[in-house]
């Protein structure tokens, strides 16, 4: 088994209380898992599940209080902010409000400029890098010297993959990024991060709500709960014969496409759901 | 589907003209910025356009009236009032410069630092602002008079310092605002650096409100200062407009004339002041102020209803703007039928018109817009828009996207459930709470005595959408209009209100109309479905020949665009996964 490129060891994030004295609030209560180069880990999770708390931690923008994160074997747990600068490189990130995650005075130029300037990059290099990786999203190179808000919600979140591509990054945490975007966009957006993993050997943490989305996109999958990862393997395993009852009960609540097979997977759900309840009252009493 | 926007194709391109040129454009704010331009002109080149001879006394010629020799007269030692005016001018402005300068560079640096490092400095920077704020200005600059003598420099200096918290408490709001702004975040995980941060990605938000704040300090600062030179207290070297307000002051009964030129000079230059102020914060902030236009709905005998539907939209059309030229058509000839009992799916990808038609029905479409063809029939009769209007809340309910917004903060769930009740059908309170009770209890809350004292913030996403769906069938409707009703909650939850939506239309037999982009939502509650693009229906039909033989090019697509469970992708090498945790 090879090295992975990111180890997270039972990673514990609190965020402290308001007011004087009052208790912190931990998000997640000890969470490990692994991300091997070139691989999808995706992360599933409802709302408060602590899912994209995860993904802020290993970009350094939640407060960490326990556990280890391990990046290509370096401990970058509490990396000072030299350290986390230089890491910005190896690491980046994808947002899921394309609307709200780039500055709407700045040009696109500017925005996509902005990250190769601040490593170092000449004015002259930087410019016929995002050039490329305009091309690589799939947008005319004439879109530089527009603002956000002439772009819509598809084409915002290509320029965010384009500024999350330019400094050739080897792991790039994509926060839902496709649930802000229409159906027909999603898809095309998803087939995108495929097409550029295929291409670079970039690996991504893709932290989503939508098992579907996850099923999509995955080579492995981690399922959160309030907190705790409660499913961690395989994809096909977790996303079609989950173990843990949560993760049942997620697969079983999203609806499927067609009226057919609906009603019958709504059928299953409420068995599932019952036989859950009888499985709980028999372990309480 | 965001929230309904009316289109406002102007706002983009005036956004970027320079914001000088949007307060010119305004007559008000292009008065006052010349009068202020004047006024700076006059300060600069004073010294040389001086008419007569600001300084020396001449005892033949004490408090003449105006005249030609003296435009403006001359004070009690002789001098010339318009020359000591326009010298004047050059000190009160520059004091008041100086003032601002301090104020904005002391408030804007510890406002910026405090609202982006928040911790300690917010601390320290927010208990000293506040005791800044808590020193009456008037007092402490006549104790530093005092001290440091009469020097109008020093103490517009001071008065700069006493006043920068205002300055402060701006720009920490803002910048708290705009500190947990995704493409902040970004900015970080480019490897920005903070000083780079705050330079491109901050400061540039902050900068319209202090150039509306520094307008109106800018006036105090003025004020002040002449009242310090009015009160005796300034450098009696210096010719400022509070000093020749009291010079003025002192042969009030000899020559009433002295006062009016300085104080014109005073309330001309702070009504610029301010009105450049409110005219920026117009431009800056500009709220459209679109009037609700009345809809020119058809003569009702065109259209054929068919008998007993319960809803039907007939050749809709809904457009935003009043002129030709501005107006957007966003819903276009859109016309269908719901049945009693049946399940209409609205379905289409963001800006389809599928919330506008949603809204027309509902006669809630926001500002500006408006029905300009077509007709809505409630029980197979068409409406006006004051029938609409009526039927809201009674016959016809409505269910939100976002539960959270749609319930007010600072009214417990009991109170805003029962108020329509006791409003709308004239049930007295212990009538309306056990009514509230009884609902609570069908749309599956547990425990609804203790859900009724609670406020919105205080319960889930999936609670609030409950108890808006509670709110919604208190009138036991006939039609019910669902907007995404489970878009903004968990896919559980989801399944839960979807379980509950299809029993209460069951029972209840109401025709549904949901509004939706998501096509498992369809599968699961819909008989019917419509397929919206760009403002018109493009595919009719049932839910099954739909998904099983869609018509039209757009619907496949839509169709082709779902996510298969078909294909699972292969790990690109041989990793092995870690147990699974029990």
């Amino acid at each position: 088994m090879t090295d992975p490129l990111l180890a997270v060891e039972d990673l514990r994030v609190a965020y402290p209380g308001r007011g004087f004295r009052s208790p912190d609030t931990e998000i997640l209560h000890g969470v490990s898992l692994d991300i091997t180069a070139g691989e999808t880990v995706g992360l599933v999770g409802e709302s408060g599940s602590g899912k994209t708390t995860l993904g802020r931690a290993l970009l350094g923008l939640a407060p960490v209080t326990g556990g280890r994160i391990l990046f290509k074997g370096e401990d970058i747990t509490h990396a000072d902010k030299a350290a986390r600068r230089r890491l910005t490189r190896d690491i980046q990130v994808v947002f899921q409000d394309p609307y709200t995650s780039m500055n709407p005075n700045l040009t696109i130029e500017q925005t996509l400029t902005e990250p190769l300037r601040a490593n170092g990059t000449s004015k002259r290099d930087a410019l016929d890098k995002v050039a490329t990786m305009l091309d690589a999203v799939h947008l005319p190179t004439d879109s530089l010297g527009r603002y956000p808000n002439e772009f819509s919600g598809g084409q915002r979140q290509r320029i965010a993959i384009a500024r999350a591509l330019t400094l050739d990054p080897s792991l790039i945490v994509c926060d839902e990024p496709v649930s802000a975007l229409d159906l027909s966009n999603q898809r095309r957006v998803l087939d995108l991060f495929i097409e550029i993993q295929e291409r670079t050997g970039v690996a991504y943490l893709f932290v989503s709500h939508d098992l579907a989305v996850i099923r999509h996109l995955s080579h492995r999958v981690a399922v959160l709960f309030q907190g705790d990862i409660v499913e961690w393997g395989d994809c096909d395993q977790v996303t079609a014969r989950p173990e843990h009852p949560y993760t049942q009960r997620l697969l079983m609540a999203a609806p499927l496409p067609h009226p057919v097979k609906q009603t019958k997977h709504r059928a299953d759900r409420q068995r599932v759901l019952a036989a859950q309840r009888e499985a709980e009252l028999q372990s309480g009493a | 589907m965001t929230a309904p926007i009316a289109p406002t194709p102007r706002a983009v391109t005036q956004q970027r003209a320079s914001l000088l040129r949007s307060v010119l454009r305004q007559p008000l704010g292009a008065i006052a910025l010349s009068v202020i331009a004047l006024f700076v002109i006059v300060a600069i080149i004073g010294p040389w356009i001086v008419p007569g001879d600001a300084y020396t006394a001449h005892l033949d010629a004490i408090l003449l009236p105006p005249g030609t020799d003296h435009i403006l007269g001359t004070d009690p030692s002789g001098r010339d009032v318009l020359s000591r005016l326009i010298i004047a001018t050059r000190s009160s402005m520059l004091g008041a410069t100086i003032a601002l300068v301090v104020a904005a560079a002391i408030g804007i640096s510890t406002g910026l630092v405090a609202g982006y490092y928040r911790g300690w400095f917010e601390s320290i920077f927010s208990y000293g602002a506040s005791l800044f704020l808590a020193l009456p200005s008037m007092v402490v600059l006549l104790a530093a008079r005092s001290v440091i003598g009469p020097n109008l420099w020093w103490a517009m200096v001071i008065f700069g310092v006493i006043v920068s918290p205002a300055f402060y408490r701006l720009t920490f709001a803002t910048v708290a605002g705009v500190r947990h702004e995704l493409y902040v975040d970004a900015a970080r995980t480019s490897g920005l650096s903070d000083v780079r941060i705050i330079g491109r990605h901050i400061l540039s938000v902050v900068r319209a409100p202090v150039i509306i704040q520094a307008a109106g300090i800018a006036g105090v600062a003025i004020a002040i200062q002449a009242g310090l030179e009015f009160l005796g207290m300034g450098d009696a070297k210096l010719i400022t407009w509070g000093g020749m307000l009291n010079d003025g002051f002192q042969a009030i009964y000899r020559q009433p004339w002295l006062l009016l030129w300085p104080t014109l000079a005073l309330v001309l230059i702070s009504v610029a002041l301010t009105l450049v102020a409110n005219t920026l914060r117009d431009v800056l902030e500009r709220s459209s102020s679109a009037r609700r236009s009345r809809s020119s709905e058809q003569a009702p005998a065109v259209y054929t209803i068919p008998v007993g539907s319960a809803l039907s939209v007939r050749d809709l059309e809904v457009a935003y703007g009043n002129h030709k030229a501005e107006r957007a058509v966003v819903v276009r000839n859109v016309s269908f039928d719901v049945a009693p009992g049946e399940v209409l799916g609205l379905v289409g990808e963001s800006g389809s018109g599928k919330t506008q038609t949603a809204f027309a029905i509902l006669d809630v479409l926001p500002g500006g817009g408006r029905i300009t063809s077509g007709c809505v029939a409630l029980a197979g009769k068409v409406t006006t828009q004051a029938q609409r209007a009526h039927e809201r809340g009674r016959s016809v309910a409505y269910i939100p996207q976002e539960p959270m917004s749609n319930l007010d903060p600072s009214y417990t769930i009991g109170a805003q459930l029962t108020k329509p009740m006791r409003k709308c059908a004239k049930m007295t309170k212990t009538e309306a709470n056990a009514n509230a009770l009884r609902l609570l209890t069908r749309v599956g809350i547990a425990n609804p005595e203790r859900v009724m004292s609670l406020y919105p913030h205080q319960v889930s996403g999936g609670m609030a959408q409950r108890v808006l769906i509670a709110g919604a069938i208190a009138t036991e409707p006939d039609v019910l209009i669902a907007d995404e009703p489970t878009t903004a909650l968990d896919v559980t939850v989801q399944a839960e209100v979807l379980d509950l939506l299809r029993d209460l239309q069951a029972e209840l037999g109401m025709a549904m109309v949901i509004v939706t982009h998501n096509f498992g939502v369809v599968a699961d509650i819909c008989d019917r479905v419509a397929v919206m693009q760009d403002g018109s229906i493009v595919e009719t039909g049932d839910v099954e020949s739909v998904f099983d033989r869609p018509q039209h090019p757009y619907t496949r697509e839509l169709l082709g665009a779902i996510l298969d469970d078909a294909s699972v992708r292969t790990l690109p090498s041989s990793t092995t996964t870690n147990g699974v945790p029990s």
